[in-house]
């Protein structure tokens, strides 16, 4: 990618984004200070938010749920409508990024295809309706309310929940949560409280639990070639996302993605978590062995979500990351984002980067001066369970990467060229167990925890 | 990245649970600072299908030592424990010192040990619900029964790995 692709991002953002970020800052205000106790000025926000969807077709649930906020006790009903409005904000600013990083980009995205998903009107599970009484609480109290016992109210639907496949999504985010707020606690005394990302957190969450409309998956074949990987995760799951295009018998590759996660515990980390994934093994080797992936009838969500199978997956020929972003990724085309999905964190755009110069200043310890522009690179979002590290980063010469927002635009690396010898580093390197002898050292006496759980839960779960 | 305190707040991806840090699980299999208490559970030495549940209140300081079966800990006198023990030093190997301090509220040397800790702790032993703690031991260990997925779970957004050293 050359400068020019970047520099109209880093310059200003589109028209209406900053306004729409405060109003969505003001409402996250107000949620931090709890819906019970409504003043003057904190009125205005809503007022804000009501006339800032006036004309949409939020408009009218948003304005009667504001109305009835105000007027009467605090529902689940009227918070999931306001949770769909303040989402329905960052969808747009969603919009208006992912827009400009595609025209730099020379880029045509599709239109999302209009389908029609069916929303269950079933009654919900109780650990469902369990879990909106628990978000509706915070709301109410607002993050410095918060003790333990609030807090806590959320561990046992979300047991229930995750025993579920069709909870588990709801049930992994509430978890992850529930760590937070808890670690936390007592919120009063932080020094600073994660005010957007908790609202953000929550508005999923809202969103999730009021019954999120699932979509129906197609089938791909061909070949799958890798880019980079990506690793998530929080205290009890581990999950891996692999960028990759995917050639078909005709027409440009196709940006896709193929995601695999594992449920853990915090005390399991570092390369040890890849032993979770074993039952990946094609997928993991071609992350640990730069291979493709011949893909037969492999079920793929409208979003370019590939639902790995490994049943319809079989590893391929060697398949270098560098040379599939250097020669491919241009005449890619990108997936449409399902609509629920719009939030700016979504984006990663996936960019192939050389020829700029690494600097740094007080606020980003490393950044990418293409030209006369600097691009920060978000270093903080390097795995501890592969090889790369801030220090390799520095050190590059090429760099494959996604392309962020998170308030600014940033860079976040999947993989390297060293400037000297150009020895390529990826996240997914240590796939198969770290390559490293000091690295596998650590891994092998980390994987003995897994060992010592699995033999406490045998001993001890089945009584 | 060190963000200001105000773009902290400004930020959807950053991190607030501490890092903890990798320790062996053998001796005690389970910790955590959770519920207003530093709880855990700690194998015992002599047989292999016992446990301990050990759990000291944050502030009060009130500690309690039972096997998994609710009988009193044998070596519970009017101080910790050697399970206690045990299960305070693997705390700060997980935790951090300061962390562990600062939850307990405990009066204690800025750059002190786990001794340290249970020197500080100004509470007496006083039998406290052994089932509960075990439960969430049992929970955490249900973990790694749990299936894995295929599934896109795009809120993982939110949970960038953030642990390279």
């Amino acid at each position: 990618m050359q400068p020019a692709a970047i520099a109209p991002l880093l310059n200003e953002p589109p028209a209406g984004v900053t306004e729409t970020v405060t109003l969505i800052g003001d409402f996250d205000e107000y949620l931090t200070q709890g819906f019970a106790r409504p003043d003057a000025r904190r009125a205005d926000v809503l007022d804000g938010v009501v006339a800032g969807l006036a004309g949409t077709p939020l408009g009218r649930p948003v304005a009667e749920a504001v109305a009835k906020l105000t007027s009467g006790p605090i529902g689940f009903e009227q918070l999931s409508v306001l949770a769909g409005a303040r989402a329905a904000l960052w969808g747009a600013v969603h919009d208006a990024l992912s827009a400009q990083a595609d025209e730099a980009a020379g880029r045509r995205r599709p239109d999302w295809p209009d389908i029609t998903v069916a929303h269950s009107a079933d009654t919900p599970i109780s650990a469902v309706t369990a879990a909106r009484s628990w978000l509706n609480d915070l709301a109410v109290l607002g993050w410095n309310g918060l003790d333990h016992e609030v807090v806590s109210a959320v561990n046992q639907p979300v047991e229930t929940l995750l025993a579920s496949p069709e909870h588990r999504r709801l049930g992994l985010l509430l978890d992850g949560f529930a760590a937070e707020l808890r670690a936390c606690l007592p919120i009063a005394t932080l020094e600073r409280i994660p005010t957007r990302r908790w609202a953000d957190l929550w508005t999923r969450a809202v969103l999730l639990a009021s019954g999120h409309p699932a979509a129906e998956a197609g089938t791909v074949t061909g070949r799958f070639l890798p880019l980079g990987t990506e690793i998530l995760e929080h205290g009890t799951v581990f999950q891996v996302r692999v960028h990759g295009l995917l050639e078909t018998k005709d027409g440009p590759p196709i940006q896709v993605r193929a995601s695999v996660a594992a449920s853990k515990v915090d005390t399991i980390l570092g390369p040890a978590c890849w032993r979770l994934l074993s039952a990946h093994g094609v997928l993991l080797t071609a992350l640990a062995e730069h291979r493709a992936v011949t893909l037969t009838d492999m079920p793929i969500l409208p979003g370019g979500e590939l639902l790995w199978d490994e049943d319809h997956a079989a590893i391929g020929d060697e398949a270098d990351p560098f040379a599939t972003a250097r020669v491919r990724l241009a005449e890619s085309v990108p997936a449409a984002v399902p609509p629920l999905e719009r939030h700016p964190v979504a984006l990663a755009h996936p960019v192939f980067l050389e020829g700029y110069k690494v600097g740094g200043d007080e606020r980003h310890p490393v950044v990418f001066e293409l030209g006369d522009v600097s691009l920060p690179v978000a270093v903080d979002r390097l795995p501890d369970s592969g090889p790369l590290n801030g220090k390799l980063v520095s050190g590059s010469a090429a760099c494959i990467g996604l392309l962020r927002w998170d308030g600014e635009w940033l860079l976040q690396p999947l993989a390297v060229l060293a400037k000297r010898k150009g020895t390529a580093v990826h996240t997914g390197d240590w796939a198969k167990g770290p390559t490293d002898p000091k690295a596998q050292k650590a891994e092998a006496k980390a994987a003995e925890s897994v060992n010592v759980l699995r033999e406490r839960a045998g001993r001890l779960l089945r009584k | 990245m060190n963000p200001e305190p105000d773009e902290f707040s400004r930020r959807s991806v950053t991190r607030v649970v501490p890092p903890v840090n990798p320790r062996k699980l053998a001796k005690v299999p389970f910790v955590e600072l959770a519920d207003g208490r530093l709880q855990g559970v700690v194998s015992s030495g002599s047989d292999i299908a016992r446990v301990y549940v050990s759990s000291i209140v944050a502030d009060s300081h009130e500690f309690s030592c039972s096997t998994n079966n609710n009988r009193p800990c044998g070596g519970l006198g009017s101080r910790p424990c050697k399970h206690l023990q045990s299960m305070v030093a693997e705390a700060v190997v997980q935790y951090g010192y300061a962390r562990v301090v600062r939850f307990l509220r405990v009066e204690a040397p800025a750059d002190g040990t786990a001794t340290d800790i249970v020197h500080g702790l100004k509470g007496g032993p006083r039998r406290a619900q052994v089932a509960e703690v075990f439960t969430r031991f049992l929970r955490h260990l249900a973990y790694l029964e749990q299936p894995g997925t295929n599934e896109p779970l795009p809120d993982m957004q939110w949970f960038p790995a953030m642990g390279a050293r």
